[in-house]
Formats: C-alpha cells, sequence, structure tokens
C-alpha cells in the first residue's frame, strides 16, 4: 500500500475520533458501511471536514460518498479548487 | 362505538387561502414553489420555498392581536376560522366543555424567535417586545383559536416534527371515539421560512437544490429527485361524533374511520420500514378495512432520495399485490413540505380524492425509478372513484402516524 499524504492521515485521525475507533482499522478502501457510519454519521463527518479544511463540499459530490478514498478525492478536488483551504 | 367524521375544513398553504384554492392547485398540478420572499436570504445557499402567496394576519385577527401572533398561529387562525365557518356548529355552553381543540406544530413560533435573536446577537438589543413568549410557544396557535371559538375542552398542542398534525388530528379522534370529547378542533400549522431554520435544513444536505425552475424543484419519487423544499401553512379540520353530526344536519366530507401511531425506536433521522407498515394496518383494522380496499394513499413522499424508496418498500409490504394497483400520490411536489402542517393539509388533500372522486398528482414526476416502480399518478390529477383513502405521515425521530379515511 502506497504512503498516505497529509490530508489522507487527517481524514482518517477525525473519523477515528469522530467514531472512537482505532486508527489502524481505517484505510482508504474502508466504506463507510464498513465503518459502521450511517447516513446521520456521514453528515456530521462532513461538517467535520469542512471545518477542519475551511472549504465546502457540494451537496451533490457529499451524497456519493461512501467511502474514504471518495471523501479524500472530494477533499482534493476542492482543496485545489480553493488555495485559502488549509490541510494543517 | 363511537365514529368520527369531519364536518369542516380549512387550509392555508403556497396554493393559495382557504380550501378551494388548494383543491384548485392540487387539482391542476401546479407547484407553489418559488424564490422565497418572507425572509432575508443573504446568507442563504438555497434560497426556495413553498411560501404562503399574500399573507396577510390582519385579515384574519383583531387589530390588536395582530403583535401578538407568530406566523405559524395566524395561519393556524385563518384555516381554523374557515374550518369553523363551513361547520356552521353553534355549541351550547355546556357542548362548549366537551369541545376542545389540538394543534399540531413541528417548530412553533421559530420565525418570532429567529428574528429576536437575531435583534440580540446582531442589533444588541436591550430588550425584546413583551408578546416575545406568548407569540413563540408551542401551544399559542391551540390557545388561540380555543379562545376565539370558546371551546373550553381538552386542547393540546402535539410536537412530533413531520408528523405533528396527523398525530394532532388521530388523537383528537381519539378523545371524541373515548367520549371525552364531542367536537374537535384539529389539525396543524408551521412556519419555518427563516434565515436560522433554513440553514439548519441546508446543513443536513436534504434541500433539493433551487436551480433555475424553483417550481419543479420537489419531485417525489421520480428517479431525479434531489430533496425535499420547505412549505409553511396550516390545515384544520372539524371533528365531530358521527351521530351528532347526522342530527343536526352537517355536510359531512368523509369518515375519520382509523388512526394508526407508532414508533421505529431506532434512529434519529433514517426511516424504517416495520413500524411504518404497522402504523398503516393498525389505521386500517381500526377503520374495519381491509388493505386490498384502499383506492389511494397519499404519500409522505418527501423527494429525498431515502424517505421515497423506502416508504415505496412499506406500501409494498403492506398492500402485496394490491400496492400496483393503489393510486399514490406526493402533493409536497405542490405544497412543499409543510412540517408540522403537512398531514393536515395532505388530509384536505386526502379528501378532495374522496369528495371531488379526483386524485392529485405527483407533480415534476420525471424519470421512473427502479426502486419507487409504483403508480405515482404523474403530473396529470386522475378522476377515479375513491371510497378509502390512507395519509401518511413518517417523522423525523422515528414516530408515524397515518390516517384512514372513508367515504362518509
Amino acid at each position: 500500500m502506497s504512503e498516505l499524504d497529509p490530508l489522507e492521515k487527517k481524514v482518517i485521525e477525525l473519523i477515528a475520533q469522530k467514531k472512537r475507533i482505532p486508527p489502524e482499522g481505517i484505510t482508504l478502501d474502508s466504506t463507510f458501511l464498513d465503518l459502521g457510519i450511517d447516513s446521520l454519521d456521514g453528515m456530521d463527518l462532513l461538517f467535520t471536514f469542512e471545518e477542519s479544511f475551511k472549504l465546502t463540499i457540494p451537496d451533490d459530490v457529499a451524497q456519493q460518498m461512501k467511502s474514504v478514498r471518495q471523501v479524500t478525492a472530494a477533499l482534493h478536488t476542492a482543496l485545489a479548487a480553493n488555495p485559502q483551504a488549509t490541510t494543517n | 362505538m363511537r365514529r368520527v367524521v369531519i364536518t369542516g375544513l380549512g387550509g392555508v398553504s403556497a396554493l393559495g387561502i382557504g380550501v378551494p384554492a388548494l383543491w384548485e392547485g392540487l387539482a391542476a398540478g401546479r407547484s407553489g414553489v418559488r424564490r422565497m420572499t418572507v425572509c432575508d436570504t443573504a446568507l442563504l445557499t438555497n434560497p426556495i420555498a413553498a411560501e404562503v402567496p399574500s399573507f396577510d394576519p390582519a385579515a384574519y385577527l383583531m387589530p390588536d392581536q395582530v403583535l401578538l401572533f407568530d406566523r405559524y398561529a395566524a395561519f393556524a387562525m385563518a384555516a381554523a376560522g374557515e374550518a369553523w365557518a363551513e361547520a356552521g356548529l353553534d355549541l351550547t355552553d355546556e357542548e362548549r366543555e366537551r369541545a376542545g381543540v389540538l394543534i399540531g406544530t413541528g417548530m412553533g413560533g421559530v420565525t418570532g424567535q429567529d428574528e429576536a435573536y437575531r435583534l440580540l446577537y446582531e442589533k444588541k438589543a436591550t430588550r425584546f417586545h413583551p408578546f416575545t413568549i406568548p407569540r413563540i410557544m408551542y401551544n399559542a396557535a391551540a390557545s388561540h383559536i380555543s379562545m376565539k371559538f370558546r371551546l373550553e375542552g381538552p386542547t393540546l398542542c402535539i410536537s412530533t416534527a413531520c408528523a405533528s398534525a396527523s398525530h394532532a388530528i388521530g388523537e383528537a379522534a381519539e378523545l371524541i371515539r373515548s367520549g371525552r370529547a364531542d367536537v374537535m378542533i384539529a389539525g396543524g400549522a408551521d412556519a419555518p421560512i427563516a434565515p436560522g431554520v433554513v440553514k439548519a435544513w441546508e446543513s443536513m444536505r436534504v434541500l433539493a437544490p433551487c436551480g433555475d425552475d424553483p417550481a419543479a424543484a420537489c419531485r417525489p419519487f421520480s428517479a431525479d429527485r434531489r430533496g425535499l423544499v420547505l412549505g409553511e401553512g396550516a390545515g384544520v379540520v372539524i371533528l365531530e361524533e358521527r351521530e351528532r353530526a347526522v342530527r343536526r344536519g352537517a355536510v359531512i366530507h368523509g369518515e375519520l374511520a382509523g388512526y394508526g401511531a407508532t414508533a421505529d425506536a431506532a434512529h434519529i433521522t433514517a426511516p424504517g420500514v416495520d413500524a411504518p407498515a404497522r402504523a398503516i394496518r393498525q389505521a386500517l383494522a381500526q377503520a374495519g378495512v381491509e388493505p386490498a380496499q384502499v383506492d389511494y394513499i397519499n404519500a409522505h413522499g418527501t423527494a429525498t432520495r431515502l424517505n421515497d424508496t423506502t416508504e415505496t418498500q412499506i406500501i409494498k409490504r403492506v398492500f402485496g399485490d394490491h400496492a400496483r394497483k393503489l393510486a399514490i400520490s406526493s402533493t409536497k411536489s405542490m405544497h412543499g413540505h409543510m412540517m408540522g402542517a403537512s398531514g393536515a393539509i395532505e388530509l384536505l388533500a386526502t379528501l378532495m380524492a374522496i369528495e371531488r372522486g379526483i386524485v392529485p398528482p405527483t407533480a415534476n414526476y420525471r424519470q421512473p425509478d427502479p426502486e419507487c416502480d409504483l403508480d405515482y399518478v404523474p403530473n396529470q390529477a386522475r378522476e377515479m372513484k375513491v371510497d378509502v383513502a390512507i395519509s401518511n405521515s413518517f417523522a423525523f425521530g422515528g414516530l408515524n402516524a397515518v390516517l384512514a379515511i372513508r367515504r362518509a
């Protein structure tokens, strides 16, 4: 498996905190279903990502997110479109 | 066994003020969704709603009452006045003690609350108008209606989010069946189009995007549905013990024959299947009708992805093969999601089907969804004899209410 970039590490860390699960159990291929993230948890997580990275995920993109990889891809896209956003 | 009939109707919605305007709009398949005008949209990303057009509270209230009523309570008062006038009741003092009011609301006087908080946080107001508390309290509508018509029996407010009106009407019918009341004014009212409330809904990501054509934003059961559209208004009916109504020669719109109420007891927002199905069965059992006798279902039909597929499963679960023969429609496509008023306006839509033989359509239906494969009466009202119908309301919080109506 390739090395995680800082954004991916941060996403996994945030999911682990929110869901109170060990980060080692979360990979880019984990689905929301695998992690026990239901629709309401999903919205809470998106809000957390948006606040952490200072960006906005459009509703139609948000509705397609069902895995960690989809989340990180969408965040990368949003970051590229918005230089004000931050991974710090 | 005491039976309950409906002898007066009142409604205020985006389709107009009064039941004739509502029925005309529903029969025409007309959407009342448009860009918001009643609230400051500067901070909103999705400024569309099914607003009540040209509503002047002063037309329904005494001049000294206008400041005392929040928008939702004024809607309730207008609808109650229409229903009461139509029922033509003239109660003795003794009868007034056996007549009450049950009005549901999801958010009460939230319009006034939102404005008060804006004054406090933004304008650093040092005082509020002294009527702020009586304006925003959830029982304001029920209390004002009881005062207006001098009804002194059981008077309550029910708040079960999107099912508030259906629970209110169902529980009011139970008060009549059990002998605790003979007449009830029942319904629901909400006015959630305030910046703070809309922002909260935007953040849940369940609102349909406004796009170029707001009227087509709410598309229940259609494969291209994108979410719900907030609405506002009130629906009120006069419920009366059947013998009494027959004796006085009242016009009877239909019998409120059954009521089901259940809880998913599972998830705060995601809908279940078992408990709503049980609520439908309860309502049918109380009405003494078999599933195969139901001609029409006014669906909860919010136009969120999850509601509409789940509701389709629920209907199939209860009705089996008959699910494919039923007419089903979501009138939220036209009057929006009126929160705690929805169940009452949808009961009025259901009564139109029974009384006029016109089943209202699901407007804005564009594409079949393999997961929603029943007859949703797309886009065009249908002339059809309806003897038995149900109206579904499934609230956030997993609270389900179903009303079963029979031709009187």
